[in-house]
């Protein structure tokens, strides 16, 4: 009898220090980046361009790295959106949505996000070179859109199959056509889902390094037009930490503080939208 | 009017299958691409030389993968030996025992740590885990090491793939009938003797392909593992001992790809090799993982 109490506590030990285990390892990322990055974060690093001699630690900041992230991701997500909103519509409300067909479709995206981002770093390296044009903005928006893509279908796929059928009867007996359907009702019914749909692509766009380390090139300054290179925060922290100068190291910890405080705030945006979505389903 | 509805209704549909078309047909593309790249390599110097040949100097035009593939395994291997456990005993802790209030803490948790990209997991790992395997794990092993090693490119792995994996096990959790864990606690049983005849039991290969699903995952991963695995040309020693994992070596080198002759068809079989890896893996795990939640939808229905 005492034996099998012994192995429930011995169990729920394990598992309630398994448990703490994940937090602290939050914990450990959250304070490390912050402590190492406090001390160098300061208004210069947001606020201006990498200076000559920045990189030995001269004066300067990483402004080209967080517009250049931003484009990015902002242009990324636009891509994506546009290839995603209407897919996920017609798996909902053009298609059966337990057929056959959709639930093959989904096993399809599913499997698709399973590809890992350097594989399509390489595959648009490949096909920018064999077109002859150079690392650029659009090149990374392009490769980065085809990647998030999926993630961003699926995502609004979960919150379509949500909308109750009689939505979608209602707006047929009122002489809606399929498409009025899906845009009006649907979407809408959908909104705020959709919205931490696209919250989370833009945070998987901004924290993508393989993609961008491989399509966009890297460059000092802000990029005015979509064939010139463009830098990122990932690539900011990457190359930094590799420099030997403590001062730019430095900065590389102020950089990883700055895209985390991004991060954390679209994940937090993304949270609070979904309790929101609900109250209201 | 009507007319103009109807055009409306035709671009909305045309939008709808252009998208779906662009959607099936890039990765397509992708991957004959990979392949149409690669093929001049295994043409040239046979598929099985590839593969099993140590020796890597692209200038010489020999291309032997078997450091980066054994670099690449061990890797992500220990990652998932390393993070399979926790995920496991965390996933029952939260789906059975965990307090609602312990459930709202840790949610946001999995979470935040899904949402880090991978750099910051990398400058993590420099700060951290590098010198813990530097001054902790290599002296009592009684071996140097710079620290940056497969342990450290593995430590960095496991917990970034909890999120993913303990996600997919909490969602197998829950399909287990409650009526199933209470004709376990009819027959006296503890918690965790229920747990071990139900939730275990009824989900084991689900468990299994969350894992081998997580392992997928892990191979595929790039900076973060890059920024602390050493990337030295060479199959590790021990585990505190540098390696170079076949995503870095597409991520070090693309930039003189096109210089050497069969670089590129090099690092496009690199690709290539991840590219089928983590296609079938996903295939095959996520085709078990459905009987699962498929099974359960019927049930509501």
């Amino acid at each position: 009898m005492k034996h099998k109490y012994f192995e429930e506590f011995v169990m729920k030990t394990l598992m309630i220090s398994a448990t703490l285990i994940i937090a602290i390892a939050l914990g450990s990322i959250l304070y490390g980046i912050v402590v190492r990055g406090i001390p160098y974060l300061n208004w210069s690093m947001i606020s201006s361009l990498p200076k000559g001699g920045y990189y030995f630690g001269k004066e300067g900041g990483i402004l080209n790295a967080i517009i250049g992230s931003l484009y990015l991701a902002l242009g990324a997500t636009f891509l994506a959106l546009i290839l995603s909103v209407p897919v996920a519509l017609y798996m909902n409300v053009f298609l059966q949505r337990n057929s056959k067909a959709v639930s093959f479709f989904r096993f399809f995206l599913d499997v698709l996000w399973g590809i890992p981002s350097i594989v399509y770093g390489a595959f648009g390296f490949t096909i920018m070179v064999a077109l002859g044009i150079r690392t650029s903005l659009l090149g990374g928006i392009v490769v980065v859109g085809i990647f998030v893509a999926p993630i961003m279908i699926r995502a609004m796929d979960e919150v379509l199959q949500r909308v109750p059928n009689g939505i979608r009867e209602a707006a047929y007996s009122m002489g809606c056509t399929k498409t009025e359907t899906a845009f009006r009702f649907f979407l809408r019914k959908a909104a705020p889902g959709i919205v931490t749909a696209i919250l989370l692509s833009f945070g998987r766009a901004i924290g993508d390094a393989a993609v961008v380390l491989l399509t966009t090139g890297y460059t000092d300054y802000i990029p005015t037009s979509l064939d010139q290179q463009v830098a990122t925060l990932p690539l900011a922290i990457f190359f930094q930490l590799s420099s030997p100068v403590e001062e730019v190291q430095g900065r590389a910890y102020a950089s990883a503080l700055i895209l985390t405080i991004i991060i954390l705030f679209i994940s937090i945006s993304a949270r609070i939208i979904g309790r929101v979505y609900k109250k209201t389903i | 009017m009507i007319a103009t509805r109807r055009m409306r209704d035709y671009a909305g549909f045309a939008w709808m299958v252009i998208s779906k078309i662009i959607i099936i047909i890039v990765p397509l593309i992708m991957l004959y691409v990979i392949i149409d790249k690669s093929l001049p390599l295994l043409q040239e110097n046979g598929f099985v030389n590839i593969l099993s040949g140590d020796d890597w100097k692209p200038a010489a035009g020999s291309f032997g993968f078997r450091p980066f593939i054994i670099g690449s395994l061990y890797v992500s291997v220990l990652a998932i030996l390393i993070s399979a456990p926790v995920c496991i005993l965390a996933a029952i802790y939260l789906s059975e025992y965990a307090h609602r209030r312990i459930l709202g803490f840790m949610q946001p948790v999995i979470d935040i740590l899904a949402g880090i990209p991978s750099v910051i997991y990398g400058v993590w790992g420099i700060l951290f885990i590098v010198p813990f395997v530097r001054n902790v794990i290599a002296p009592v092993a009684g071996i140097e090491s710079t620290g940056y090693s497969v342990l450290a490119g593995s430590l960095v792995l496991a917990v970034m793939i909890i999120p993913f994996v303990l996600n997919i096990l909490l969602e197998l959790f829950a399909t287990v009938p409650l009526e199933l864990r209470e004709s376990a606690y009819s027959m006296g049983t503890t918690k965790w003797e229920m747990v071990k005849v139900t939730v275990l039991k009824k989900t084991g290969a689900g468990i299994i392909s969350a894992i081998g699903l997580g392992w997928a995952r892990a191979i595929g991963e790039t900076i973060a593992v890059m920024m602390v695995v050493g990337n030295t040309i060479a199959i590790p020693k021990n585990i505190v001992s540098p390696g170079y994992p076949l995503p870095a070596l597409i991520a070090n080198n693309y930039g003189e790809m096109m210089s050497i002759p069969k670089y590129d068809s090099a690092l496009m079989f690199a690709a290539l090799i991840l590219l089928v890896i983590t296609v079938v893996f996903n295939i095959l795990m996520r085709l078990i993982i459905r009987r699962f939640t498929t099974k359960t939808a019927d049930n509501e229905a």
